[in-house]
């Protein structure tokens, strides 16, 4: 019998997020041939991704556009995503474990009484049985799971599923008139748009990470020089964040983000197990320390034991000179 | 106001996580607060401080957990409700389906808890609840003040910041950096030895059997490859950083 696996898709400044099309990915490891596969879409406006929309490899394209959704509101997109859900009834649901998706999937769990597997980083069939894998302790460990019952809900991890083609056939598109909640109990007052122009950390294909050798607040700029020629994001470990050098959205490690770039380059970073936690999936680790005995070096690839004050100004030159 | 804290025991994020028979092992492990949970313990304590009221912490799990909610006690909290019941899972679906099954039969103005669990990971239970007792939630919060019956909150969105008017009572899950945190005082952990910890099991609640099968299922469980150190780069620092920049460009495709 054939299901329908429903992907809620995310979009900023009006294109679909990477995130989405990895999703979509994940929507066809998780289904068999006959499976459909339906993408929800949210927001105001939505114009613009009618067309990147229709070729995405979808059956059903259902969209919901309405001022009211313009920002995100907990209350109103589980109003308008379970619209589409009552209207196509899907076996499975998948999201990006991100902002939003991971705000909004355990509501739609709760709501239709669903198992959600979050944070997964791939997905597998094995003897017809559709595995999950996800990082637990921040990814000390990974853990394997499965449903025992369906509908399911799952959010993937951005950066880890390859993203789907944008190539597969013409898509049905299908309009929907947002039915308003009779009352909202949640309004949703400013949003203060931090990132716009910078590169988000958990994105990033490059991150410059500081710890306590970078000594203060002004010791982060020599490492955002050498991520801005880079096109990377800055990150920190905990006791940069906690000696309040920085703020703690740019923690990595057990509490704070995971993050699994291209380049890692540690600065000015021992090396504690908790922050190890958050980066050593990443593909290649550089570790710049004073301390030859850093418990960082015994992760990283490359390793310079120095100054990072002297090294990594050094670092942004060099690297100015051979990218032009 | 009734301000109910659900916090999580945990490792400590400084242990290592070691597999034996299929399980991550407990042995000779160190247990804490989840630490976004105690975020929301130490929120807790100040809003009660400045609107008045109580504090309840409460739990879902082993008979351990008791150290963690006498800790939350000694930080400041007034009562404790401990739910330990073999017959609990795991499933985030029937952590939620059992707090919510204690809490509907609670008077409740304000819940907190943490953004998420540094074990499991998934980020479900508290926004799950919310949603069981058909209550607004702010999640990942920063920031958070009471005005009578609504609360404003800022959420870290990605970095971005969204601030967020809610009707009480509310769920609300705790970010780093919501506040300083307080450590237990001497008097407050002597205190803490008096005050009423509750311990519950399924029977005591109005939830079905039924209810308690997990919907998911762990299949295997495994530590990631072990990363092997690599060379530390050798000359003068001018020379390093050639060679590493050289390393680089060849094995990232990015540079």
């Amino acid at each position: 019998m054939s299901k329908t696996i429903l992907v809620v898709a995310e979009h900023r400044g009006g294109a679909l997020r990477q995130v989405t099309y990895e999703a979509i990915q994940a929507a066809t490891l998780s289904s068999t041939e006959n499976d459909q596969l339906h993408v929800a879409v949210i927001g105001h406006p939505l114009d613009s991704l009618t067309e990147s929309l229709s070729s995405i490899g979808a059956e059903k394209i259902h969209l919901i556009d309405h001022p009211d959704l313009q920002q995100y509101n907990p209350e109103a997109y589980l109003a308008a995503v379970m619209q589409v859900i009552d209207a196509s009834n899907p076996d499975g649901i998948i999201l990006g474990h991100t902002a939003i998706g991971r705000d909004l999937a355990p509501m739609i769990s709760a709501k239709i009484d669903a198992g959600q597997i979050s944070d997964v980083t791939n997905i597998e069939n094995i003897d017809d049985q559709v595995v999950f894998t996800r990082p637990i302790y921040a990814g000390k460990a990974f853990e394997k799971k499965v449903f025992q019952s369906s509908p399911w809900v799952v959010t993937i991890r951005p950066n880890n599923i390859p993203g789907a083609d944008s190539s597969g056939g013409k898509a049905e598109i299908e309009h929907f008139e947002y039915a308003k909640p009779a009352s909202l109990r949640t309004v949703i007052k400013d949003v203060v748009r931090n990132t716009s122009g910078k590169v988000d950390l958990s994105e990033a294909k490059i991150v410059v990470s500081g710890g306590r050798g970078v000594k203060s607040a002004d010791g982060f700029k020599p490492l955002q020089e050498l991520a801005d020629v880079l096109g990377g994001a800055v990150g920190a470990s905990r006791g940069a964040c906690d000696a309040d050098y920085c703020d703690y959205s740019l923690q990595i490690g057990q509490t704070g983000k995971v993050v699994t770039p291209e380049v890692y380059i540690a600065c000015g970073i021992s090396g504690a197990i908790q922050h190890v936690a958050g980066m050593s999936q990443s593909k290649v680790i550089v570790a710049i320390n004073k301390d030859p005995e850093a418990p960082i070096f015994n992760i990283a690839d490359y390793g310079i034991v120095g100054d990072l004050f002297e090294v990594v100004p050094l670092l942004t030159e060099e690297f100015q000179k051979v990218l032009g | 106001m009734e301000i109910y804290v659900i916090l999580k025991q945990t490792f400590d994020t400084e242990e290592k996580i070691i597999i034996e028979d299929d399980n991550v092992s407990e042995d000779g492990v160190q247990y804490v607060i989840n630490p976004y949970d105690e975020y929301a313990v130490e929120e807790a304590i100040q809003k009660r401080e400045e609107v008045g009221g109580n504090v309840y912490v409460i739990a879902v799990g082993p008979e351990r957990t008791s150290e963690a909610l006498r800790t939350a006690l000694a930080m400041g909290a007034d009562e404790a409700v401990l739910i330990s019941d073999e017959r609990i899972g795991s499933d985030e679906n029937i952590i939620s389906k059992v707090l919510a099954s204690y809490l509907s039969s609670q008077k409740v103005d304000l819940i907190l808890g943490g953004y998420f669990s540094v074990d499991n990971g998934a980020g479900q239970v508290a926004i799950r609840l919310a949603q069981l007792l058909d209550i607004p939630h702010v999640g990942s919060i920063t920031k958070l003040n009471i005005n009578d019956d609504k609360a404003t909150a800022d959420r870290d969105a990605e970095g971005d910041l969204e601030q967020i008017e809610v009707i009480l009572p509310a769920v609300f899950t705790a970010q780093q950096g919501l506040n300083e945190l307080r450590y237990p005082s001497l008097p407050g952990i002597m205190k803490a030895k008096r005050k009423p910890l509750q311990q519950l099991t399924i029977d005591d609640l109005d939830i079905e059997e039924s209810e308690l099968t997990p919907k998911t299922a762990r299949t295997a469980l495994s530590l990631p490859p072990q990363k092997e150190a690599g060379q530390i780069l050798k000359g003068e620092t001018i020379e390093q950083v050639k060679v590493l920049v050289e390393k680089l460009r060849q094995d990232a495709k990015v540079l």
